[in-house]
């Protein structure tokens, strides 16, 4: 009806312009639509955002396996664990350790930001989940998702409605390679987030505490008869996830080079297909999930036409497909009636 | 003091030290130092108020506010009982009364209220079909509402269409979109479905955000006609109608309080019908309504059409009434909104989902200066009202006895 107008999408197209910023074109060059080293330069690019999504996606899974409940809070986490590295990288930078120590100082916000948020996991199973473990799987949900407003607000309220720019002098730069330009940043990521997820499976499967989670999410009445305090674990579980979580959203703000208070929803959506995707409950398939969506998502908006546009649809559309014709996953994990 | 209540304050003091060391890192370091100041006093603030409560709740189970508690709780009772005994049209005609006078007794500012108050009842009450009598979380709900409001802007913008014709195409339309988003995810149990909705919720307004030729994106759609009455015209012996177009903001409140109305005839009608008992029987246990004869999958179609058609209608009506539609009013935090009306009004109940849609809507507008405080005090009361008080304000009043029902 109005042909004149073009699409100006920069002003302000959505509430939620995660990923959408025009930052972003520093680390994603634009080139022609064609070519084998566009190809494995949109294919590193997936990799990237998938690893972060599948940190994501490993809390919502571990969750869901323990206790049956789609932790809405969890994308908050993620945003809040963003925040918690601009601050703490902001005052670092300030106090000149950043120049002369930057991969230590980063390092220190990581493991600082995935402790805040470990806790703030813990605060808000203790407050608003654990009260409610025995009534109707609604209720559980619905507090979720006040906890996952309340949150929000409380970043809102404390951080300011703006973005927060990260400090970023120290992670530019890359170097290109037969045509595909790879950031440091990209390495550091992939390197950091397979680091966590070995460490992960060390964890799950190696250790007391992941044979007690383990347990606890196959039976959790079974479990309790034989010694497992359950409320401690669920605790742990939360906690792994919101910390995994941090990480992601540190590696995110540092990517794009800013946070934003209401970051977490749609990535924690997006991670959530991941999860179901995967299996969910399913460790091995929110890793497999959370790479494909992020694969799927980039070389969706770099080859279908105005793909650009609507890559957020693709996850949905993923999930609502997944959840159609194979509600149990790809990695099958045993779904019960209640589940589906 | 027991050991028990010594016990429940030391976890008390650890939750409030808990909660500073949460909150410091992001008050307390900003601009390169470390400041306390400001982190303490909010801290100060939510300590000293929570220990009041917990102190009421330590106190009222030890039953030490008995004294004042029994007789305050006899006094409800006989002012129940004697309220009960009145006939109903002594509550409906002031309640009506009040109603039909309110825009000759208020000025502009709380008609605008008045009106907000009335599109979310309606929207709520949509909603409250779906979540309070199914069952069935949807978290997209905000969608329909969307679908409403873009089908009559652009029947007015192209068609010029008056607003009385387009609502039942409103209605339709928005009911058709609750059976295509409801046909694939209504075969997915709980939580699930309520996941699928979000991401139908958000796909909807992604496609209204992009889709330029139709929408236009993110600028929205202007020049919406407000909606117009015909007003039989008798001069001098000829009879002809005279079109009007409804611009004050008084009238518009009666045309929303007339759709409020028929949305509430109209729930009550379907909540009291053989289609309401079969969603309440689909609510409690969907596998033994399936094995009662009820078509499961049918009947939760019905209840997202329904549901839909409410919220087209009060799309259509917020579209005649900004004349101006955008994208952004339909994003996830609308569809939380509503549906923490419900859920703090009390699922199911009709008087509970108004009494919700007024406490959230016309509430914040007296705290004017707390306006940045209002979604985060939503989202802890929609939490903290789960763990209190699941039924809501005004729980629904149930025909019948459950099995698990423990009294």
């Amino acid at each position: 009806m109005r042909e004149g107008e073009t699409a100006d999408n920069e002003v302000s197209p959505s509430p939620y312009r995660m990923f959408e910023r025009p930052g972003a074109r520093d680390v994603l060059p634009r080139k022609s639509a064609e070519g084998m080293d566009y190809l494995i330069q949109q294919i590193i690019n997936g990799l990237t955002l998938g690893g972060v999504y599948a940190l994501v996606a490993l809390g919502y899974t571990m969750v869901y396996g323990i206790i049956s409940l789609i932790n809405f809070a969890h994308g908050e986490i993620f945003a809040a664990g963003g925040y918690l590295g601009v601050i703490l990288l902001s005052y670092m930078a300030s106090q000149g350790l950043m120049d002369a120590h930057p991969w230590f100082g980063l390092a220190f916000a990581l493991i600082l930001a995935m402790g805040y948020c470990a806790m703030l996991a813990m605060a808000v199973e203790k407050v608003a989940y654990k009260p409610l473990r025995n009534s109707s799987r609604l209720s559980v949900l619905l507090s979720a998702l006040g906890m996952s407003i309340f949150l929000q607000n409380g970043l809102m309220l404390t951080q300011g409605v703006y973005d927060k720019a990260y400090p970023t002098e120290f992670t530019h730069g890359g170097f290109e390679w037969v045509g595909v330009r790879v950031s440091y940043m990209q390495i550091g990521i992939l390197t950091v987030t397979a680091l966590l997820l070995i460490l992960l499976n060390v964890l799950v499967y190696k250790t007391r505490i992941g044979k007690a989670m383990r347990a606890t999410a196959q039976d959790k009445i079974m479990s309790a008869l034989v010694g497992i305090h359950s409320d401690k674990v669920i605790s742990a579980t939360f906690a792994i996830g919101a910390a995994l979580a941090a990480a992601a959203g540190i590696m995110v703000g540092l990517y794009y080079g800013s946070v934003r208070y209401d970051m977490g929803f749609v990535p924690g959506i997006k991670a959530f297909a991941a999860a179901v995707l995967g299996g969910i409950g399913n460790i091995t398939g929110a890793m497999i999930g959370g790479l494909i969506i992020g694969m799927v998502e980039i070389l969706a908006a770099a080859y279908i036409p105005h793909g650009g546009e609507y890559k957020d649809v693709f996850a949905f559309i993923i999930l609502i497909l997944v959840l159609y014709f194979m509600p149990t996953g790809i990695m099958g994990e045993n779904v019960n009636d209640t589940r589906v | 003091m027991t050991r028990g209540s010594r016990k429940s304050w030391q976890y008390f003091g650890l939750g409030l030290a808990w909660f500073y060391f949460l909150l410091w890192p992001l008050l307390g370091i900003h601009d390169g130092e470390l400041h306390f100041r400001e982190s303490l006093l909010v801290w100060l603030r939510v300590a000293v108020v929570t220990t009041i409560c917990f102190a009421l709740y330590r106190l009222g189970k030890r039953g030490a506010l008995d004294p004042v508690l029994h007789p305050a709780g006899r006094a409800r009772d006989a002012v129940a009982a004697a309220l009960s005994r009145a006939p109903r049209w002594m509550f409906w005609l002031p309640l009506g009364a009040l109603a039909l006078a309110y825009p000759m007794l208020t000025n502009r500012y709380a008609q605008d209220v008045a009106i907000n108050v009335l599109v979310y009842i309606c929207l709520g009450l949509g909603l409250n079909i779906v979540v309070g009598l199914c069952g069935l979380l949807d978290l997209g709900y905000i969608a329909f509402y969307g679908v409403g409001a873009y089908t009559y802007a652009l029947l007015s913008v192209h068609y010029s269409l008056p607003f009385w014709v387009s609502l039942p195409i409103c209605a339709i339309f928005a009911a058709v979109a609750g059976c295509i988003i409801g046909y694939p995810t209504l075969r997915m149990r709980g939580d699930y479905l309520a996941i699928v909705t979000l991401g139908f919720g958000e796909i909807v307004r992604i496609v209204l955000n992009n889709w330029m030729a139709l929408t236009g994106g993110p600028n929205g759609i202007l020049g919406i006609k407000s909606p117009g009455v015909y007003i039989p015209h008798l001069t001098d012996g000829t009879f002809s109608f005279e079109y009007l177009a409804v611009r004050k903001l008084e009238y518009l409140y009666y045309i929303i309080l007339a759709l409020a109305v028929f949305t509430v005839i109209a729930v009550y009608r379907i909540n009291f019908s053989r289609i309401g008992r079969a969603f309440e029987a689909i609510r409690e246990d969907e596998t033994a309504a399936e094995l009662m004869g009820v078509n499961t999958f049918r009947f939760k179609l019905l209840a997202y059409a329904l549901g839909a058609v409410f919220g087209g209608l009060a799309g259509a009506f917020f579209a005649a009434r900004m004349r101006f539609v955008s994208p952004e009013s339909f994003t996830f935090i609308e569809s939380a909104m509503v549906l923490a009306m419900v859920v703090l009004g009390g699922m199911g109940s009709i008087p509970g989902v108004i009494l919700g849609a007024l406490a959230l809507v016309a509430l914040p507008e007296m705290f004017r200066g707390f306006e940045l405080y209002r979604m985060l005090a939503f989202g802890g009361a929609m939490a903290v009202m789960m763990v209190v008080r699941p039924a809501g304000f005004w729980p629904a009043a149930r025909l019948g006895k459950r099995s698990d029902d423990t009294e």
